[in-house]
């Protein structure tokens, strides 16, 4: 690949698990890509000066208190704010199947439970790279159908 | 101009680290927008390079400075280095974990990171850094930290990229002929002994001012810090601001500054991956391969 991707990687809330974080972003690395990991307990506002500051293209959030339905819609929303409308969003961690429409209703293009090979998430990178319309303010119903 | 440079200049943070991408890219140089680097060896600093080995606590120490400066006013920008992987080309930038300065919303306005990969590039930092500390000056950034690669005795690339050098040191790293050696030691323009609530920080500050004081007059002066705990940050960030050249570190500059812009000729050579892959089959030997990397590289200009 020509220039590597830039990821950021994020815990938003009160969250101290980020064992299925770091496994994600190390498959993301040793696919080639540039990895910028925020660490726990991050706000929205501050994830979403991250990924301004240091221009990613994708943005991974991960949830495992339950918190999801709330927060990962609100960094949606500040992304946009911030005129962010291009960043692709993607979600992983304990997310019910009937809570994942409302979060792609809201920009999030995939949804990944535990379980997922990450060759499956690396598939995702590539399908949505390719993408001109999977940005977080782009209108579009495309998602991932993640098999877990 | 275009918008998005237009954007940057006027402070839009978006717009900056889009433009920063497009530099670190080689996408657009800073002769396409007419910026020139800054003069090096200036008075007063505007580029500082925080050094050391991995794990002496330069990303808490850095981020406790930022805190104090932009606590007083100033606009501090940081270009944090982290290592790309040799096998695949990706990294795990992870700097901003320990970062509270970017978070406070007190302060934040005035407090730019920017986590970087050395990517091809072979020392603790990849010389483009030069060029993007440009742009965040030109951007009205009134400082730009480059905080290394963890990197130990011998790398001394970071001299080509910044006006100003800081070793970081930690207690007990080693005995007193350590701080003997040759080295990045000698290119310090001041060395900060962090964790200095450990045992054996003292002890180390003690034989580093022992060692200089056999270099004379210019020799840096060793403070101790320690990021975490809050100890010596104030003396600290005051010294820096005003930290004068030891000038040790000029020829040594000029010969980093040769070396890297070498190696990024080489590494941007068109055939440069095939000629890797050559090497990796066997078909080619080094020798072919300098060779064959001489080619077109001797008509580029940068």
């Amino acid at each position: 690949m020509d220039q590597p991707l830039r990821i950021v990687v994020a815990k938003p809330g009160l969250d101290g698990h980020d064992r299925g974080a770091k496994v994600v972003a190390r498959a993301l690395r040793d696919a080639g890509h540039e990895v910028i990991y925020t660490g726990l307990r991050r706000t929205s506002q501050q994830i979403v000066d991250t990924v301004r500051d240091e221009d990613a293209r994708f943005l991974g959030l991960s949830s495992l208190s339950g918190a999801h339905a709330h927060l990962f819609p609100q960094v949606c929303e500040k992304l946009r704010e911030a005129g962010l409308d291009d960043v692709i969003v993607f979600g992983g961690g304990i997310i019910p199947q009937e809570d994942r429409p409302a979060l792609h209703e809201v920009g999030i293009r995939a949804v990944f439970g535990p379980g997922t090979p990450t060759a499956e998430i690396l598939e995702f990178i590539t399908e949505a790279s390719g993408r001109d319309d999977a940005g977080v303010g782009q209108s579009n119903d495309w998602h991932w159908e993640s098999s877990a | 101009m275009t918008e998005e440079l237009q954007q940057a200049m006027e402070g839009d943070r978006r717009a900056i680290a889009r433009m920063l991408s497009k530099i670190e890219n080689g996408s657009i140089s800073l002769a396409d927008i007419s910026l020139e680097r800054p003069s090096i060896e200036s008075e007063a600093w505007s580029t500082m390079a925080i050094t050391g080995a991995p794990g002496v606590g330069k990303s808490v120490l850095v981020d406790a400075l930022m805190t104090q400066w932009a606590g007083q006013g100033l606009r501090v920008a940081l270009l944090a280095v982290d290592p790309s992987s040799p096998r695949t080309g990706g990294a795990l930038l992870g700097d901003r974990v320990r970062m509270s300065s970017v978070d406070n919303p007190d302060i934040n306005e005035r407090v730019y990171v920017r986590s970087i990969a050395t990517r091809s590039s072979s020392g603790s930092v990849p010389l483009i850094v030069e060029d993007m500390a440009a742009f965040l000056l030109a951007c009205g950034w009134q400082r730009v930290l480059i905080e290394t690669v963890g990197s130990g005795q011998a790398e001394l690339r970071c001299a080509a990229v910044a006006d100003r050098i800081v070793v970081v040191e930690g207690p007990a790293r080693g005995d007193g002929i350590q701080a003997e050696k040759a080295g990045l030691l000698e290119l310090a323009d001041i060395v900060l002994v962090n964790k200095a609530d450990l045992d054996g920080a003292e002890r180390h500050a003690g034989e580093l001012r022992e060692s200089y004081a056999l270099d004379g007059e210019d020799a840096p002066e060793v403070m101790l810090t320690s990021g975490l705990k809050n100890i010596g940050i104030e003396e600290a960030a005051a010294a820096l601001l005003e930290l004068e050249s030891t000038g040790r570190a000029l020829r040594a500059r000029m010969r980093e500054r040769l070396l890297g812009r070498h190696e990024r000729r080489l590494v941007l050579h068109p055939s440069y991956n095939s000629v890797l892959n050559r090497l990796c089959q066997g078909t080619l030997d080094i020798e072919e391969a300098l060779s064959a990397l001489q080619g077109d590289s001797d008509e580029r200009t940068s």
